[in-house]
């Protein structure tokens, strides 16, 4: 039987072409049109070639809030993945108080950014915070406006608060999952508490890990409203993070140019790293688990 | 290798039981010899889990004792009583290779590392898995997963027992059968106490040299294969075992002949040996024992249905009220004119409230 060629049926898939072009390349697509150009004013642009993104590249503006932000996203994993496995451990299995505790752990997760930079804020005021105060009071040099250190500890702190219940359900739905018969044959083979999180809780919560990772490096990586509210950046430049250094310039200075590059630059950092790390999970995975 | 005794054992999953209807097992005595393999055969939910689980010691009954070898380990955490159980579902350490599954229970024990090598090489053997020490046990299949839990335990050479809750449920059907017989042979070369949990007949008649039957939380026979098929002590034994199982008929002794002859519906069945009973009285026969016949004495049937299942074939009849079957040889005829059945002789048990009635006279 012959086929029968039947081009119309390229307009099945027009509906969803159409729909990503316009929430996705075409905006894309502008911002590397702004990248490629030079205005002074008036709306006139002309052609700037890949100069920006050669400034940019030289800039160590650019560097610093790069480093800045690496070093943030490695400390909030680095507390979130280990303290959210040890909350779902210890978090009980069945009964009232496991609804009442998958309640408390998710409010955190329904709080807006927003609301959740002020919250510290208040929280952390040397004058009126319950923190701040407290901790003045305890005789502690606390002031997160002036130290740098402060600030970090506050933003990282709050950001823990935030997030670090995401992991928790995670890695509870994981540890859910395990069947009771590997604990019953891990009592027969009188394996320590130890060796069942290495070899039974840890290889099965491996796959939502994985996820709990990615989504949280993504997010960290892109932070912005919660340090925006909380520090604004600063103090100077301590808590500028890419997202806050990036609407700066884009909005604050009104540099299109330098901040188109940047941002293109900025998108494909976070893929790349993702990619690393999917297919360094994924084959690790595959091979023999973590 | 042990000897386990259960004494006075019951269990209910409730804090206060009311009545015997609440106990997931009823008041049971038994002694598992050492070395023998037995089967505990029921339907799901009749308590053989709740059983296993007691042995293991995953769950303390709420009454009686469980002793190995004399000792009592009721209460005694699954570690201590050193036993090895296979689940339904394979578990093994994803993570592992076959080598280190096989010595994570010695090496968790503190062995030393040659003696775990030497057993780990053993055990491998015994279970036909020396290829594969060094694989991943994740990407093994099924049945590969199974031989490895069973050989975490048995390189416990001191095990007590080797418990199996139902273990070919996932094994795909041509491998369940290399499996099982696996199985028997390491009973035969190594006997362990063994104790298989499981609700398929065949499976329980093949593996075990006693069958424990149990049914509503109690135990209602423990018997060879043989004793089951020809002495079912439970109309529920007899039913649940054999394809298709006994064929019941309520029946009233015969006072007049000494309880020789029973009467089934308007047809009078020669026993051959006096019987004596009280309760509602029944007559069971297995299909394999009902002879089709034309004219004559014996019970008034008509053939409904006729199955061939390749070596004999199924006559589905209804007689006395009722639908029976009879089993017949693959080359026998069936006689067109069929219209009674009769029974053989040496395959007829009689019931009074559904426990067997031995002949002469007295009860069970």
């Amino acid at each position: 039987m012959n086929k029968t060629v039947n081009q119309k049926a390229w307009f099945l898939i027009l509906p969803v072409l159409i729909l990503v072009a316009f929430s996705a390349v075409i905006p894309l697509m502008t911002v590397v049109n702004y990248a490629v150009q030079d205005t002074f004013g008036n709306n006139e642009f002309f052609w700037a070639g890949l100069s920006w993104f050669e400034d940019m590249l030289q800039s160590d503006r650019m560097w610093d809030a790069l480093g800045r932000q690496l070093l943030f996203s490695a400390i909030i994993l680095a507390i979130e993945v280990p303290l959210g496995i040890l909350v779902a451990l210890n978090m009980p299995k069945k009964g009232f108080w496991a609804s009442f505790c998958l309640v408390v752990m998710s409010l955190p997760l329904l709080i807006p950014w927003n609301v959740v930079g002020t919250i510290w804020q208040i929280f952390g005021r040397v004058d009126i915070g319950l923190l701040g105060h407290t901790l003045a009071a305890l005789g502690f040099d606390y002031n997160y406006t002036q130290d740098t250190f402060d600030a970090w500890v506050t933003v990282i702190v709050m950001d823990v608060w935030h997030w670090t219940s995401l992991v928790a359900l995670l890695a509870y739905a994981g540890l859910r999952s395990i069947p009771d018969a590997y604990y019953q044959a891990a009592k027969i083979d009188q394996a320590s508490r130890w060796a069942v999180f290495r070899y039974i809780e840890l290889p099965k919560m491996a796959g939502v890990l994985m996820i709990a990772i990615l989504l949280r490096f993504m997010d960290s990586f892109m932070i912005y409203t919660e340090p925006f509210v909380l520090t604004g950046g600063g103090p100077g430049n301590a808590t500028t993070f890419l997202s806050i250094d990036l609407v700066k310039m884009a909005l604050g200075q009104f540099d299109l140019g330098p901040a188109a590059a940047f941002s293109l630059m900025y998108f494909l950092v976070i893929m790349a790293i993702s990619w690393v790390f999917y297919t360094v999970m994924t084959t690790l995975d595959k091979r023999d688990g973590i | 290798m042990a000897r386990i005794t259960l004494d006075n054992l019951a269990h209910s999953y409730l804090t206060y039981p009311r009545g015997p209807e609440d106990f997931a097992l009823k008041e049971l005595n038994h002694d598992w010899a050492d070395g023998e393999a037995y089967a505990l055969l029921g339907a799901s939910g009749c308590g053989k889990s709740t059983l296993l689980n007691i042995i293991s010691g995953l769950l303390i009954p709420s009454q009686g004792r469980v002793l190995f070898d004399g000792r009592d380990v009721t209460t005694a955490p699954t570690a201590e009583r050193n036993i090895a159980q296979v689940f339904q579902f394979p578990v093994v350490y994803d993570t592992m290779t076959v080598r280190q599954n096989l010595a994570f229970p010695l090496k968790n024990r503190g062995m030393e590392a040659a003696e775990i090598a030497r057993r780990v090489q053993k055990v491998a053997a015994m279970i036909d898995m020396e290829a594969q020490l060094d694989r991943k046990a994740r990407g093994l299949t099924a049945d590969a997963k199974q031989k490895i839990s069973l050989g975490r335990g048995m390189v416990r050479e001191d095990v007590n027992a080797l418990l199996f809750d139902e273990p070919l449920t996932v094994i795909d059907p041509h491998m369940k059968w290399e499996l099982r017989t696996q199985l028997k042979k390491l009973h035969h070369d190594f006997g362990h106490t063994m104790i298989y949990v499981t609700h398929d007949q065949t499976e329980a008649l093949t593996f075990a040299d006693k069958v424990v039957v149990m049914h509503d939380g109690r135990v209602v026979q423990i018997g060879t294969p043989q004793d089951l098929f020809e002495r079912p002590a439970h109309t529920f034994v007899g039913y649940f075992i054999g394809s298709p199982g006994m064929n019941l008929f309520d029946a009233t002794l015969d006072a007049t002949s000494n309880g020789r002859h029973a009467r089934i519906g308007d047809a009078t069945v020669d026993l051959t040996q006096p019987y004596a009973a009280t309760g509602r009285v029944q007559v069971g026969v297995r299909p394999e024992f009902i002879r089709l016949a034309a004219g004559g004495d014996g019970i008034p049937a008509q053939i409904t249905r006729i199955e061939d299942v390749g070596r004999h074939k199924i006559v589905r009849l209804h007689a006395a009220g009722r639908d029976i079957s009879a089993l017949i040889g693959e080359g026998e005829a069936i006689p067109a004119d069929t219209d009674r059945i009769t029974f053989a002789p040496q395959g007829v048990n009689v019931y009074a409230d559904d426990w067997r009635v031995a002949p002469g006279g007295e009860s069970r």
